[in-house]
């Protein structure tokens, strides 16, 4: 992971979307969010779970390395750009490249959309939109050091398995103290491409 | 601060300073001090203004950005200590209020309900005002024209509404939504303290080993509260939320106690039942510090958890477990909100908190101690200025001889011509149905949507012969009014407000209203003058309030005395009292043990236990129970109209436990004694199989305000939100959230109303999420 970065805890998560309502105040993209903010456990609980970009660093951006126009581009701090507007053709090959389901395609302007980590604010010393604002700490902007003096016996991972492939992220994520995987599995196995049944 | 003792244990102890930073964003910097020019994508030439949010209790700071033409177009966060740069949705939304295409700029005006509002010009309709306001006193007497006042107001126009009702209408019928909201507190804490404020500071949920929550759905009423509870829990300490449903901060407490709605004073008796059986009471706190308690003991024998678990439909075990956890932490603070205080029993329910953290002497210490959550941004400093129907200004009694003497000293008044005490606001609504009461004026409130039985506040609205209101968007209330006054929204002028913590805080104007609007100030300086009383209120504006507010306050209990604008924006807030300007404030009540009573005990009450006021039977077997939603404020005025609040939240619902085989979005007819009306299903395990939820922030014919009863507390006069007996059936189609009211001519801004007809309920209660929008 980063050194100062995003840690995510779903456990605090209240679903208030404040991240949500922050993220369409940035100057960059106003009135758009680039949150996903999912109720993960509908019908049961009120859970939900806040998804920024992970800022995956290996295998370094997927979301980069499928873009036709070499639009994504990765700075030296690790931060996955959003898609640079001069150059994205708003083909979404990013779209489908994420394993987290993170750019969107503003279909309007053609373009890619996906959070930067407020890079216009973080280059200022100021924290990400999002978790500046976040009421409950579920999105955390600092290093892991600080993470852990303010919540003693946190855990985080930052490697997620996707079937067979295995992404370590920028971003971290809180997981639980007491029943640690790891990696974490980052979601489904693929089970078929193009209609032919991959599973073994 | 003083050392752990859970240091001992091994466990690792988190060297904090509580009174000053809440974990999380420490080590950043605010935007404050860097030119905006410097890091804005919107290089803009713009400002920052540091103010408060106007909504809920917690009164997070926040700064409003403003562009080159004066005009707000923006937020930013602001480190203020009280919320460390959160904010809620809400917060975040706010300022799009400001110059929102919806608000009024000209008085509307009509001599009769057949007729449409026009806008008319400010004489015209301060003529018309004035000229009703003389005929029906003349007629029916000074008390047959009324004043209803809001808490959302500034403290000095909370302040001014008093006054004006007093001496310029000199009428005893005023009273504020308040009446609505922690009045059941107010009293409570009257009772025990004779104070009207929460013990304890916000930082103090830091140091505390147990938090016990009590019908406060913190999560989404008071968000950014929740990272004082998870800098609790972060330090070890246990977690008890009792609530019928699983709330956001329920979820993941040490034991959530989902009681069924209006049993908790017989749980929180069962709660010291179980304290005094295990010896576990503070013997030496009680002998010192209380009086009653040898009553109360022998009262909550009368509840042991075998009882009080078939009152409360919990397991006895939770009840022994929430005694266990409470009483044997070496500090514990209670909370509680409107989930206790909306009952006939309102009062009583709050009491037998009371008794519970005096029992174990939870009570005035760092980390230990006792609150209510308010729920209007000025909940508490709208209360203590004299808009209650009983109080004057610093909490005054206005049944008090010599509090009476002392107002009319500094109102340059005869004590003959200061009116008697009021009744509450509904109460004022029946003394409407009966023509008791002819004329309102009511600034700051949507009773429309905000009163208990809607068509009985409907009837009264329109037995009036004359209504006035004050507002800068068209609230259901203002749409039926004669006459509308357009006044200035919170970042059009400036004031003050005590937040939950009793910390006064200054809002500072960001902007120049519109043209055509004035300030509520300005509007009642103005009737009154035109009533004859223009030497009483010859007021330039909030500063010369205020001014008048502190020496009236002076030598009260809420002594506001030593707080100025310039100490306010100094330090950030100071609780009252604060009698001199060199006095530091008083962020923490009862530290020696003492209270606000003549013999400086806390008086403990005896609560018994009784059933909610509308019966269960047959054909309404099951509990219908109200609240927030995170994305709206209170009547929905305000956040109805915010594009970002509709489309997270674009309407009501019925939240059912799947066990009454609804689907999901299926339309669920509600049906009370009051009416019946036909929500979108929200079918969820997150809340008791007896018991039914919709959010009321809506208008009819969406408004759980049409289903509930207008039962009151005895002693405050709170309705009965939280309990009413109901059924529910199946129906064919939901009924329509209609749009919120505009001026003549327009529409409602229709960017922002683009999800309000969606049929679905909303994902989850806090909202849609952002993978369910379009």
């Amino acid at each position: 992971m980063m050194g100062r970065t995003i840690f995510i805890d779903p456990g605090r998560c209240i679903g208030c979307q404040a991240c949500v309502s922050a993220c369409r105040e940035c100057d960059s993209h106003r009135g758009k969010s680039m949150i996903h903010l999912d109720y993960t456990d509908e019908g049961s609980s009120v859970a939900s779970l806040p998804t920024v970009c992970m800022h995956c660093e290996d295998p370094v951006a997927p979301c980069a390395e499928v873009c036709p126009a070499d639009a994504i581009l990765v700075t030296a701090d690790g931060v996955v750009q959003q898609a640079d507007t001069t150059r994205c053709i708003g083909c979404a090959n990013c779209v489908n490249a994420c394993p987290f389901g993170v750019p969107k395609i503003d279909l309007q302007a053609k373009l890619q959309m996906k959070c930067n980590l407020c890079y216009d604010r973080t280059a200022y010393g100021l924290a990400p939109m999002c978790a500046t604002v976040c009421p409950t700490g579920a999105l955390y902007y600092g290093t892991l050091e600080e993470l852990q003096a303010e919540r003693p016996g946190v855990q985080v991972a930052d490697t997620f398995v996707f079937g067979e492939s295995e992404v370590r992220t920028g971003v971290a994520m809180v997981v639980p103290a007491e029943r640690v995987q790891w990696p974490v599995p980052g979601g489904l196995p693929v089970v078929e491409i193009n209609g032919k049944d991959v599973r073994r | 601060m003083t050392a752990d003792p859970r240091a001992a244990d091994g466990r690792t102890v988190v060297p904090l300073d509580p009174s000053l930073a809440p974990p999380g964003t420490r080590g950043f910097r605010d935007a404050g001090g860097i030119p905006a020019d410097r890091w804005h994508a919107d290089q803009n030439g713009e400002t920052l203004v540091p103010t408060h949010c106007c909504f809920c209790g917690v009164q997070c700071g926040m700064y409003l950005r403003v562009d080159h033409g004066g005009k707000v177009f923006g937020v930013e966060p602001r480190n203020h200590d009280i919320n460390r740069m959160r904010l809620c949705p809400k917060g975040i939304n706010a300022y799009q209020q400001v110059n929102h295409p919806d608000r009024l700029t000209a008085p509307l005006m009509r001599r009769s309900r057949d007729e449409e509002l026009r806008e008319v010009s400010w004489d015209e309709a301060l003529d018309f005002t004035v000229s009703e306001i003389e005929r029906i006193q003349q007629a029916h007497g000074r008390d047959a024209f009324g004043v209803l006042g809001g808490a959302s107001l500034f403290s000095e126009k909370t302040y001014l509404v008093g006054k004006f009702a007093r001496v310029a209408l000199k009428t005893r019928h005023v009273d504020y939504n308040g009446r609505l909201c922690m009045v059941s507190a107010a009293g409570a804490n009257k009772l025990a303290f004779n104070i009207d404020r929460a013990g304890n500071p916000f930082s103090d949920i830091l140091l505390t080993d147990c938090l016990l929550l009590a019908g406060a759905n913190v999560g989404e009423c008071f968000p950014v509260l929740t990272q004082y509870v998870w800098g609790a829990r972060d330090r070890g300490a246990t977690l008890i939320v009792i609530d019928p449903r699983e709330t956001a901060v329920a979820r993941t407490a040490d034991i959530h106690v989902a009681l069924k709605s209006g049993t908790d004073s017989a749980f929180f008796n069962s709660v010291l039942n179980v304290v005094v059986e295990e010896g576990l009471t503070d013997e030496a706190y009680l002998a010192a510090h209380a009086t009653g308690w040898e009553e109360v003991k022998a009262n909550v024998a009368q509840y042991p958890p075998s009882r009080a678990a078939g009152i409360c439909g919990v397991p006895a075990e939770q009840i022994v477990q929430v005694a266990r956890a409470f009483a044997r932490a070496p500090k514990a603070m209670a909370f509680h909100a409107r989930g206790i205080e909306h009952h006939t029993q309102g009062v009583e329910n709050c009491l037998s908190v009371i008794n519970l953290c005096t029992a174990t002497g939870h009570i005035g210490k760092p980390g230990a101690g006792y609150g209510t959550l308010t729920g209007q941004g000025n909940g508490q400093g709208g209360r203590e200025h004299g808009q209650k129907a009983d109080l004057l200004p610093g909490g005054r009694s206005i049944l008090n001889e010599e509090h009476r003497r002392q107002i009319c000293e500094v109102w340059g008044i005869e004590e003959s011509e200061l009116p008697a005490a009021g009744t509450s606001m509904m109460e004022m609504v029946w003394q409407m149905q009966r023509r008791e009461i002819r004329g309102l004026i009511g600034i700051c409130n949507n009773p429309f949507v905000s009163l208990p039985n809607y068509a009985v506040v409907k009837e009264g609205y329109d037995t009036t012969e004359f209504h006035a209101q004050f507002d800068f968007f068209l609230s259901e209330t203002a749409a039926n009014a004669h006459v509308v006054f357009p006044v200035t929204i919170w970042a059009e002028d400036e004031g003050v407000m005590a937040n939950a913590e009793a910390r006064v805080v200054k809002h500072n104007k960001a902007q120049e209203p519109p043209a055509g609007v004035r300030t509520d100030t300005w509007v009642m300086c103005e009737i009154a003058r035109r009533l004859g009383a223009g030497d009483k209120f010859a007021f330039g504006g909030s500063r010369d309030v205020f001014d008048e507010l502190r020496r009236a306050s002076a030598g009260t209990v809420i002594d506001y005395s030593g707080i100025t604008y310039e100490r306010l924006e100094e330090t950030g807030g100071i609780s009252w009292p604060c009698p001199s300007t060199d006095h530091p404030g008083t962020p923490r009540l009862f530290e020696d043990g003492t209270t606000y009573h003549a013999d400086g005990r806390i008086h403990m009450q005896v609560v018994e236990w009784h059933p909610p006021a509308d019966p269960y039977d047959d054909e309404h077997p099951m509990t219908l129970t109200t609240g927030r939603t995170v994305a709206h404020f209170l009547s929905g005025n305000q956040t109805r109209r915010l594009g970002a609040l509709v489309e997270q939240t674009p309407r009501p619902w019925a939240e059912v436990h799947p066990s009454h085989g609804f689907r999901n979005g299926e339309p669920v007819r509600v049906v009370t004694r009051r009416g019946s009306e036909v929500f979108p299903a929200l079918v969820t395990e997150a809340i008791r199989p007896d018991t039914v939820f919709i959010p009321y922030h809506w208008p009819v014919p969406t408004a759980a305000n049409a289903l509930t009863i207008d039962a009151l507390d005895p002693r405050s006069k709170i309705p009965e939100y939280k309990v009413c007996a109901c059924r529910i059936e199946h129906a064919a189609a939901i009924d329509e959230v209609p749009a919120p009211p505009v001026a003549p001519g327009h529409v409602a801004y229709p960017e922002t109303q683009v999800s309000r007809t969606d049929p679905l309920p909303p994902t989850a209660p806090q909202g849609r999420g952002t993978s369910e929008r379009s």
